[in-house]
């Protein structure tokens, strides 16, 4: 049984981390990088074709962590398949021993490597939360009985920082209503936001776990402020990257990255760490946290 | 209406090398009104036309210009008559459904489509048309504040705003507005959030298989009163 959704649903703190499989056939580094969070993470998220590049798929690397004792949450976007194929992929899933699964609707192709390509979304984000909770009642979307069902913990994204605010909780209750146990959030680093979003939801009783995205540089904030929807880098961490020299640059980040974990940690139910890269920093970002 | 653009003229060119009598017809209704395929644009091509021959010396074209008031009406295309009768090409400035509709009239004539056929839109101001409809098949404006979401959602989405949204623009496009968030916003001025709140099921592509067709149910209205 997933240890992720038993430390949910049990109460309990989480942490969990993220890989993102690398474009061509070679996953050691992917796979290295899984080994260095295993001792600190109760769960790793595997992108799907994160920003809509080109890369080796999620449930592959899932399979792959599986293999190794490792607890992937395999995340499964509507950008690229139709219904058939997103159902097709969740009974893969299951069969691989995958239980964890994170619904998205998917950047759009025209954020990629591969914008000529037809965007899919046969079903969005919701539709899928509640395809595959169908299947985990032992029937497909159209009510055909399975043989045997799979058991997935389902969970979805919500962006507490987005203005409005109103229509992301819309959208989160209509996932709960169909299926989602638990939210991973956009990157946070408004904590003041952070904590006037989970006052609006606390009532549904659904784990929130907080994005944390590891800020590298005042240029990685400022880009992020401009272009990623959802996030706001307020301008003292800016300042505070920017004073610091270069040398000294990942320890900073550290630094911030197990303030802001320490700011959130008393207002949810876990923290999801992205390290971009910088996945060293992550068991020392953790000790810092729980020590 | 039924908005395109002209293609290039180059590519324009290049289509007509094998023929060399071409008839430039032009369509009356949405081609007129968005500027790609009315009898003013008609007579500009074949002005261009004739000029690029002159000036590159290559070509033997002679060109001839008309314009039918629906080139998608049968009823409308026997106006052509003797027309067609001394050329070697149509090239249609009516959408992809007047190049076809003479493609299937006119068995033995070749046709060109000089224009990309590009939405179903809306004049936004002058000179300016933004894509509105869809046609999908299944109207859902009345639950979308009359906003349609399988248009102006770039992911065609239909139970909220993707992740993608910043400052109520789109992912795709930091220009276009994101059309869950006009949706949101309109649907809060009228007072009916709760048509945001339900939950819409997946779309049926069975219901709309390509190509489609609509028989009349009423009486047929004969006659250019429809027009």
């Amino acid at each position: 049984m997933s240890k992720f959704k038993e430390k949910l649903e049990s109460g309990k703190f989480v942490i969990t981390g993220e890989i993102g499989p690398p474009k061509g056939v070679n996953i050691e580094k992917c796979l290295h990088d899984a080994e260095l969070l295993r001792d600190y993470v109760t769960a790793i998220n595997i992108t799907d074709l994160q920003s809509a590049v080109l890369r080796i798929g999620s449930l592959a690397v899932s399979s792959k962590l599986i293999e190794r004792r490792i607890e992937p949450i395999f995340q499964l976007t509507c950008r690229d398949r139709n219904r058939l194929a997103l159902q097709s992929d969740l009974l893969s899933a299951w069969a691989l021993g995958i239980e964890n699964v994170l619904c998205l609707t998917g950047d759009h192709p025209t954020m990629g490597d591969h914008a000529e390509a037809k965007p899919v979304y046969d079903l969005d984000s919701v539709q899928l939360l509640k395809a595959a909770s169908t299947l985990n009642q032992g029937r497909d979307m159209s009510d055909h009985e399975l043989d045997s069902n799979p058991n997935f913990f389902l969970g979805a994204v919500v962006t507490p920082g987005a203005e409005p605010m109103e229509p992301q909780i819309i959208k989160m209750k209509k996932k709960i209503a169909v299926g989602a146990r638990f939210f991973q959030t956009q990157a946070i680093y408004e904590p003041d936001k952070f904590e006037s979003f989970i006052n609006q939801v606390k009532s549904l009783n659904v784990p929130v776990i907080a994005g944390i995205v590891i800020l590298k540089s005042a240029a990685m904030a400022k880009f992020m402020n401009e272009n990623v929807a959802g996030i706001t880098v307020p301008e003292d961490i800016i300042n505070e990257m920017s004073d610091t020299p270069k040398e000294d640059r990942k320890k900073k980040a550290a630094e911030i990255t197990a303030r802001i974990i320490r700011q959130v940690k008393p207002l949810c139910q876990g923290v999801h760490i992205m390290p971009l890269g910088w996945d060293e920093l992550v068991p020392e970002i953790i000790k810092e946290v729980e020590a | 209406m039924i908005v395109a653009e002209q293609k290039p003229l180059e590519d324009i060119i290049r289509m007509i090398v094998p023929y060399e009598r071409v008839l430039i017809l032009g369509c009356g209704t949405c081609m007129t009104v968005c500027d790609a395929g009315g009898e003013r644009e008609v007579s500009f091509l074949h002005n261009a036309l004739q000029l690029a021959q002159a000036r590159s010396g290559e070509g033997a074209h002679t060109f001839s210009e008309h314009t039918v008031k629906r080139q998608c009406d049968p009823e409308f295309l026997e106006a052509l008559g003797e027309k067609t009768a001394d050329v070697d090409v149509i090239l249609s400035l009516g959408c992809g459904i007047g190049v076809q509709a003479i493609a299937e009239y006119l068995p033995d004539m070749p046709v060109l489509p000089g224009v990309n056929t590009s939405f179903m839109g809306m004049t936004k101001e002058s000179g300016v048309w933004d894509e509105r409809c869809a046609a999908c098949g299944e109207c859902r404006l009345e639950d979308t504040g009359g906003i349609c979401p399988i248009t102006r959602c770039t992911k065609g989405i239909l139970n909220g705003p993707c992740a993608g949204v910043k400052n109520g623009k789109c992912e795709a496009n930091k220009d276009m507005d994101c059309a869950w968030i006009l949706i949101y916003q309109r649907l809060e001025r009228l007072q009916q959030l709760d048509k945001m709140r339900r939950y819409y099921p997946p779309r049926n592509f069975r219901a709309i298989p390509r190509p489609r067709r609509i028989m009349s149910k009423a009486e047929t209205v004969t006659g250019e009163s429809n027009g």
